[in-house]
Parts: C-alpha cells; structure tokens; sequence
C-alpha cells in the first residue's frame, strides 16, 4: 500500500503544478499586481500645467480620499474613461487628481478644454520620472489614495462603470470611515 | 539560361538570406544612451537584459523599443552614475514594478513550488525507479515467490520422472 502511495507521488505533484500553472494562464498578463499596494505615495512634486494654479504633490495627497489618475492626450482609452471619472468627481463626489503623463502641455490644455476638466490638480509629469515612481507602465492608470496618503488600489486600463460601482465606490466609502 | 547562371544567382540569393540573418538585430539602445565609461555601460546592459519591459512583457528592456523601456534604461545608467551597485540598481525597480519586471523570478516562499518543483519531481522519480528495479531484481532471485506447496512438488517429481524415462 505505502508502496503504491510513493509511485503515485510524483503523480500527484505533477498534477499540483499542472493545477497552478493553469490558475496562472487564468490571469490577465496585462494586469501587473502593484508593488505599492498598502505603502505610502511616492514622495514627489509636480509643477501645474502652464495658467494653473495647483500642481500635484505627495503631501497633497494628504487628508482626503483621493483618487489618482494617470492621463496623456494622446492616450484613447483615456479619452474613454474621462465620462466615468467626470461622474465619480461630479456625481459621486470622489476627489479626483490626475497625473499627466509625458505629454505636451498645450495637447493637455486643448484635450481638457475639449473633453471638460474633472481633476481638482492636475501635476504635469513631463519625463514620466514620477509615473516610473508609481509603477505606471502605461496609461490610463489609477490609483485610490487613502487620508493618510497610502494608496490602497490601483487600476489598470480604463475605468469603467462596473469598475467604479464594484470596486472604486465600497472602497472609497470604506477608506473615508477610517 | 544554362544551369551556371541559375547557380550564382541562387548562391547571391542564399548569401543575402545569410546574411540577413546573421546580421545583428536591431539594437534598442540609443547611441545618446550609452555611458561614456564603457565597464559601467556593460553593467548597464547585463542589468537591462535583467529587467521585464513591462509594455511588451517577453522582452527584456535592454531588447525593446517601448518608450517605457527607454525610460526605465535610462533610469538605471543613472543610478550606476549616482553609485549604486547592480543589486541596489534592480532593487530601485522591483521597489516600483515588483518582483514582476524580473525576468528571472527571485527564489523566495511563493516561488517555492516554481524553482522546486522540478528538483522534486526528480528527487520522487528516482526513488520511484529504484523501489521499482529492487523490486525487479527480487522477482529476479526468487525472493518474493513463495516455495513450491506439497502437492506442486509432487507434480514437479512426477514430471521430472516422466522426462527420464
């Protein structure tokens, strides 16, 4: 008997690995776990975009819950989810930023211009130096900052209203408690 | 046309095949990239070859194109310049991309089963054909069958018996 367990072994780990290489082919590729998950901001600084007011800054990530959303004028999925985040800042009153991510700044002046300004600040990331500190690979990303200016969710690709509604709005409630 | 002149022609036609093939692929890095000191840009290089381009996912930043890849080759010359070792270097970008932009996964407990598995399997297997030639080199020998009962002897005699005569 215990010799017939010790043939099927070898079996029976094979099968283990087969199970958890097909979980892995499950995943999306495309969706990289962050490695800030639950640590705090970057520390960095962005100026404005030329004729504004406020850039973007860790320290002014501080004290709301913030949503950040990386942007550039020439990304299309941005332009796709700039209505549902219009709506998560104007309807649903979540506090959004934006990182613009190495773009021109007259292209994001225009594109905002055109598409309508959701952002509380914008901070232009003119080398994309500060995305890198992020984790951005690639745009849109967004980011969900807690009050004490950790972020605690990160999406990538482009906001969706499933995405707002199951994961975006509990969480933000969630982290406004706390 | 005669047969020497198709000859040259295929032989210029392979050639060119050759040696397009041979040529070497189209560098990614940009010559304004390269550091000036040459020893800490092939450290630049062993490192980018090191890290996962992130856009294109199964090329290493040292191998693509993507502006993001640029970016990140761009960024380890400059930590080499500002003193940092190799180590520190990949540290600087797992701390930002995870242990994902390795491609080389690091070995560590949730990586157990990817770096053990196969030393496992091997490990099972050999002790699996050992148990199984001991067990054949005892049918071998007769160890493990039993002797003959009384009434199979007495038939074995008779047999015997029955061929000597």
């Amino acid at each position: 008997m215990l010799r017939r367990l010790i043939y099927l072994l070898p079996l029976l780990l094979f099968a283990g690995v087969g199970i958890a290489f097909l979980r892995g082919f499950e995943r999306d590729p495309r969706d990289i776990p962050s490695a800030l998950i639950d640590k705090p901001v970057p520390a960095f600084t962005l100026p404005p975009l030329p004729g504004r007011k406020e850039g973007l800054s860790s320290e002014g990530l501080k004290g709301d819950v913030t949503l950040v959303n990386v942007f550039a004028s020439w990304c299309i999925p941005c332009k796709a989810e700039h209505p549902v985040i219009t709506r998560l800042a104007r309807e649903q009153g979540v506090t959004v930023r934006a990182i613009n991510h190495k773009d021109k700044a007259e292209d994001a002046l225009a594109w905002l211009q055109r598409n309508g300004d959701p952002y509380a600040s914008i901070g232009a990331d003119l080398d994309g130096r500060v995305s890198i500190d992020w984790g951005v690979y690639g745009v849109p990303e967004s980011f969900l900052v807690d009050r004490q200016g950790r972020i605690r969710f990160k999406h990538v690709g482009p906001l969706t209203p499933q995405v707002v509604e199951q994961q975006i709005l509990p969480l933000v409630k969630e982290l406004r408690k706390g | 046309m005669t047969a020497r002149k198709i000859v040259p022609g295929l032989t210029g036609l392979l050639l060119a095949a050759v040696l397009a093939l041979a040529a070497p692929a189209v560098q990614a890095v940009q010559p304004d990239e390269v550091l000036p000191d040459p020893a800490m840009e092939t450290r630049a290089r062993e490192i980018s070859k090191e890290l996962r381009c992130l856009v294109c996912q199964n090329q290493s930043i040292d191998d693509s194109n993507a502006p993001l890849a640029r970016d990140l080759r761009l960024l380890v010359r400059e930590r080499l310049k500002a003193g940092d070792s190799d180590t520190q270097v990949l540290g600087f970008v797992t701390d930002r991309y995870g242990d994902y932009v390795l491609l080389k996964p690091p070995f560590k407990t949730t990586t157990l089963l990817l770096w053990g598995a196969p030393f496992a399997l091997l490990v099972f297997g050999a002790i699996g054909t050992v148990i199984y030639l001991r067990g054949r080199r005892g049918v071998a020998a007769g160890a493990d069958t039993p002797p003959l009962s009384e009434d199979e002897q007495r038939r074995l005699e008779a047999l015997l018996r029955k061929d000597q005569a």
